[in-house]
């Protein structure tokens, strides 16, 4: 056995460079610094986005697009002129609008289309055309593991997807034999953002989070983020939080920015509260077919909005109130 | 007696047909949502559906339209996320797995990616999402696909998913769990399994009104026949009315 071990063999490689290193220990200093008082992180999305995100940062949403996803963050994010960005994903509405505005430059790449609208022409641009300059290819299940991977503080995770094929051989994953059973297993290795986005269905000021209905890659991205920036349907006082601890998905102490956002989701859906508003993303996708009309959509729903409630105000309240479930 | 049918309503049927009571299935986009609805009214009351981002054993009463919506837990067993979901199928709890993909080849792999080169495509398509996941982990995977040359192909630009991959025994060469793999596949033209021997496609019946010659015609490959080439039976009025009436009301799919 320790023959085995000290000679584990690499039976195949992926070819692709690693997008964002592996580098745990800086992951760990990152960590004890960061403040385990319970201080508010309220903010606003600029303020969030000034504070925490970098030109070429590595960043990462959750859930995705038309899901619980942080929409008037990827807003403010769009409004701030940074860029450049390297980016994990699985992506929808909220990756088209960054790509509308030429922001990608790499991507660990896993599925960015509309689902059962086909294919983003914005993507087929940007990566026709070359301004996507990188794009490594994982599964779904792969990328959430590399998450895991970094939520658990190894460097990377076995797991026996991807193997035998080109996703696997467009990646930066190593298959090797496991030394314990002789089992080829692949090793992706552990994906630790500069910045995350989630947005959550309530959070107290200090960002203790809770989610309702399915969980996505919540647990595993937050804590596998530097920097995590929330936003919540609602803030609630911290008894609340309190008096049901077993449903605190995110713990304050990963949080760096909380930000209020009712319909922080929309155009999305958000579990319980609202569905996805489905004429304005049938919209936005006929506009995607034109450079000119994506444009224009850019400026009229993004770029020419100050911020959350001018979006809210431009949408109206008959709007939000049709969307929103009934109890 | 003849009822009108549309080409979408004939696959939604076929691929429902496919799925046992009692088993699990995992569920993508589209038609497999529509086909699994089906089946728990119809044959398989105890279909248990997994949705990639966690929502398992849902009772599938409004058509959902993303992987991750709220109808895919709608009064579901429970609601988790997307490692446990894929860590239970992983774990070889997953019976079926649904497939859809740009091109196909004759071991069943799928392409997803691109159309030309990786670095440089031609067409760059939305990629493997779930989809690699569940070629690998899942016991019986069955592909919907539209039926031309330009779908079943000799060569696919990019191995996405995987299929039996080089024929037998590579799957496992590869490392993928033993006993998994592709096990049909559904078309506008046909329904479609694998010789066990030579992991090779093969034709096993054929929809209404559709020709061996057809079949061939559209396929790029060669495809290996059947001893017995039977025929599908058209939707039922049972298998419409509970489509057109309680699966896809608004007619989405129709």
């Amino acid at each position: 056995m320790s023959q085995n071990l000290k000679n584990i063999p690499v039976v195949a490689e992926g070819e692709a460079p690693l997008i964002q290193p592996v580098d745990m220990e800086s992951f760990r200093e990152h960590n004890r610094k960061k403040s385990k008082t319970l201080i508010s992180k309220m903010m606003t999305e600029e303020e969030a986005v000034d504070r925490f995100v970098k030109d070429g940062d590595y960043i990462g949403f959750e859930l995705y697009g038309t899901v619980r996803c942080p929409v008037s963050l990827t807003r403010a994010l769009v409004r701030s002129g940074k860029k450049d960005f390297r980016i994990a994903g699985q992506g929808v509405y909220e990756i088209d609008l960054l790509l509308a505005m030429d922001l990608v430059r790499e991507i660990d790449f896993t599925y960015i289309g509309l689902e059962v609208y086909g294919v983003s022409e914005l993507l087929r641009r940007r990566v026709e055309s070359g301004s996507v300059r990188r794009i490594v290819e994982w599964s779904n299940a792969g990328i959430s593991w590399r998450f895991k991977a970094a939520s658990m503080g190894v460097p990377f995770i076995p797991t026996r997807c991807m193997l035998g094929t080109d996703t696997f051989n467009k990646s930066s994953a190593v298959a090797i034999e496991c030394p314990f059973s002789g089992q080829k297993v692949a090793l992706l290795p552990a994906l630790v953002l500069d910045v995350g986005f989630i947005h959550v269905n309530r959070a107290d000021i200090y960002g203790n989070c809770q989610i309702d209905g399915i969980s996505g890659f919540a647990f595993e991205m937050a804590r596998a983020s530097k920097n995590l920036i929330i936003s919540a349907e609602e803030i609630v006082d911290t008894s609340e939080i309190r008096k049901h601890p077993g449903r605190t998905i995110i713990p304050y102490y990963l949080v760096d920015a909380l930000i209020k956002a009712p319909f922080g989701s929309w155009p999305g859906e958000m579990t319980g509260l609202y569905e996805r508003d489905e004429p304005h993303y049938r919209m936005f996708i006929e506009s995607q077919k034109d450079p000119e009309t994506v444009d224009r959509y850019m400026k009229e729903w993004v770029l020419d909005l100050p911020d959350h409630q001018a979006l809210l105000d431009k949408i109206g309240k008959n709007r939000l109130d049709e969307i929103t479930l009934k109890k | 007696m003849t009822t009108t049918y549309t080409p979408s309503e004939l696959l939604i049927c076929l691929a429902s047909r496919v799925m046992e009571d009692g088993t699990t299935a995992f569920i993508g986009t589209g038609i497999p949502m529509l086909a699994a609805s089906l089946a728990q009214s119809m044959h398989a009351p105890n279909l248990v559906p997994i949705f990639e981002f966690g929502g398992t054993g849902a009772i599938l009463e409004k058509l959902p339209l993303a992987v991750g919506d709220m109808r895919t837990f709608n009064k579901a067993v429970a609601a988790s996320g997307i490692c446990d979901v894929m860590e239970t199928a992983q774990r070889g709890f997953v019976e079926f797995g649904f497939l859809g993909g740009a091109q196909i080849d004759c071991y069943g792999n799928i392409n997803s990616t691109v159309i030309g080169d990786h670095a440089r495509p031609k067409v760059r398509l939305p990629g493997s999402g779930g989809a690699n996941d569940v070629g690998s982990s899942c016991w019986r995977t069955i592909a919907i696909m539209r039926h031309d040359k330009r779908r079943f192909v000799n060569k696919l630009d990019f191995l996405t998913t995987p299929g039996y991959l080089t024929g037998p025994g590579a799957r496992e060469a590869a490392g993928l769990a033993a006993g998994t793999g592709p096990y049909r596949v559904v078309t506008n033209l046909c329904v479609m399994g694998y010789d066990k021997k030579s992991c090779r496609m093969k034709l096993l019946s054929l929809n209404p009104g559709m020709t061996v010659q057809e079949v061939i015609d559209n396929t790029s490959f060669e495809l290996l026949m059947a001893e017995e080439i039977t025929r599908n039976e058209p939707p039922t009025p049972e298998e419409l009315r509970i489509l057109r009436e309680k699966v896809d009301p608004d007619g989405l799919y129709r």
